[in-house]
């Protein structure tokens, strides 16, 4: 009976995951930081992604920063920024965000202010998507794990 | 595990605590791990934490011990260059490898790699560089500084393991007498044996596993979408060859004074 609700927590992760795949959301680098997980770093890919929210917040927070100034003018520094945050999205397979991050780029780059509060705003949006998407993730396989370790090998 | 990241200062970055507990809990008592007494050593260069510590394990796993620095000036610092008379250390300090960022700041590695060639003492080591753009004169520039290899980021276990394999070969045909090793360290990293799960579960599957059956689990959702049109970056100067794949393979790796 136990058993019951591994299996429907793993398809329930499954399904969250191909959904997030074929939304775009996510991509094969991500398949790929699971392949980094195994026993001797079993929370590898929970770790890697918790270090990756924080430096992004750190980058969004900046970017809010500068671009509320009224008198900010410095869009290389925009570009440094995205830099990173178009490195590090697509190191662990964050498709969408990192494609954002890449059109805002864009827009800094030809000094279109409007066209960065705009590509702040989608970023800052897909950026939340993808970290609420994580965080179900991430509950759900905690929970699959404790319905997993109720189950006595007899 | 906020922990963790606070002790990440640029200088050695790393995620240890999972390996630490392993071996706390007594993960050695199971068979020992084939011993690597010519462990190769690998400096890792890249200003994101995130994809330091991603290559970190990308080489862990391929049993390279690791060092991580955030940038071009901690590297040379590193490998004692960073001033001009010969330091102490260097003749305790083995680099089989050098894999770097190219994009930096301060210091980008096509300026790291001039350095490490430039020097008498570490030139000889092979220098990878890795950039997420594919542009095919930066490729060209590095190489013909004596680049071994490029890297497309982000990098795939496929690559870091043949870069591996070369390494392998190499040290294959380099007598042990040129090799000079590192004190033995306690805290050296090798791969450790599976422990025994300390969770009652029959199966000790990592988190995230998306197939109840195995815990090869990432082969599955692969499969599952293998046939949906993942598109890969697609910069100006594309390669026509497969962007999956390091698009420069022109330069083996070379077995250094041998040749």
């Amino acid at each position: 009976m136990l058993g019951l609700g591994v299996d429907r927590l793993q398809a329930d992760i499954n399904r969250l995951l191909a959904s997030l795949f074929h939304q775009g959301v996510l991509d094969e680098h991500f398949l790929q930081l699971q392949q980094l997980q195994d026993e001797t770093s079993p929370n590898f890919v929970y770790d890697v992604i918790n270090i990756y929210f924080d430096e992004s917040e750190k980058l969004l927070r900046n970017l809010r920063l500068l671009l509320v100034d009224r008198e900010f003018s410095d869009y290389k520094k925009i570009g440094l920024h995205l830099n990173q945050l178009v490195g590090s999205s697509s190191s662990i397979g964050a498709r969408r965000v990192r494609n954002v991050c890449v059109a805002f780029r864009s827009a800094s780059e030809l000094s279109n202010r409007p066209g960065c509060m705009r590509g702040l705003e989608v970023v800052e949006h897909e950026y939340h998507y993808l970290k609420n998407m994580m965080h179900e993730l991430f509950q759900l396989e905690q929970q699959r794990l404790l319905a997993a370790g109720v189950r006595y090998p007899v | 595990m906020g922990k963790e990241k606070k002790q990440i200062d640029g200088g050695v970055s790393c995620l240890r605590r999972a390996e630490m507990n392993m071996m706390s809990v007594g993960g050695m008592e199971s068979a020992p791990a084939p011993l690597d007494l010519e462990e190769v050593h690998v400096l890792a260069v890249d200003d994101s934490l995130v994809d330091r510590i991603v290559i970190e394990r990308l080489l862990r796993i391929t049993s390279c011990k690791v060092t991580a620095v955030d940038s071009g000036w901690r590297a040379l610092e590193f490998l004692g260059l960073d001033n001009d008379k010969a330091s102490a250390q260097l003749d305790r300090l083995k680099v089989d490898l050098i894999i770097t960022d190219y994009c930096m700041p301060g210091m980008t590695g096509y300026e790291l790699l001039k350095k490490i060639k430039e020097s008498s003492n570490f030139r000889e080591v092979p220098v990878v560089i890795m950039s997420s753009e594919n542009v095919m004169t930066r490729i060209d520039r590095c190489l013909e500084e004596g680049a071994q290899d490029f890297l497309l980021k982000p990098v795939k276990l496929a690559d870091v393991k043949r870069l591996r394999s070369h390494l392998a070969t190499k040290d294959v045909k380099l007598s042990t007498g040129n090799k000079r090793k590192l004190p033995e360290d306690s805290d050296s990293v090798t791969i450790t044996p599976p422990s025994p799960s300390l969770t009652i579960s029959p199966e000790s599957s990592p988190p995230l596993t998306i197939s109840p059956h195995s815990s090869d689990s990432s082969s599955s959702l692969v499969e599952m979408f293998s046939s949906s049109p993942i598109d890969d970056d697609e910069d100006e100067d594309v390669l026509t060859s497969s962007p999956e794949e390091s698009p420069i393979r022109r330069q083996k790796m070379r077995s250094p004074g041998l040749d």
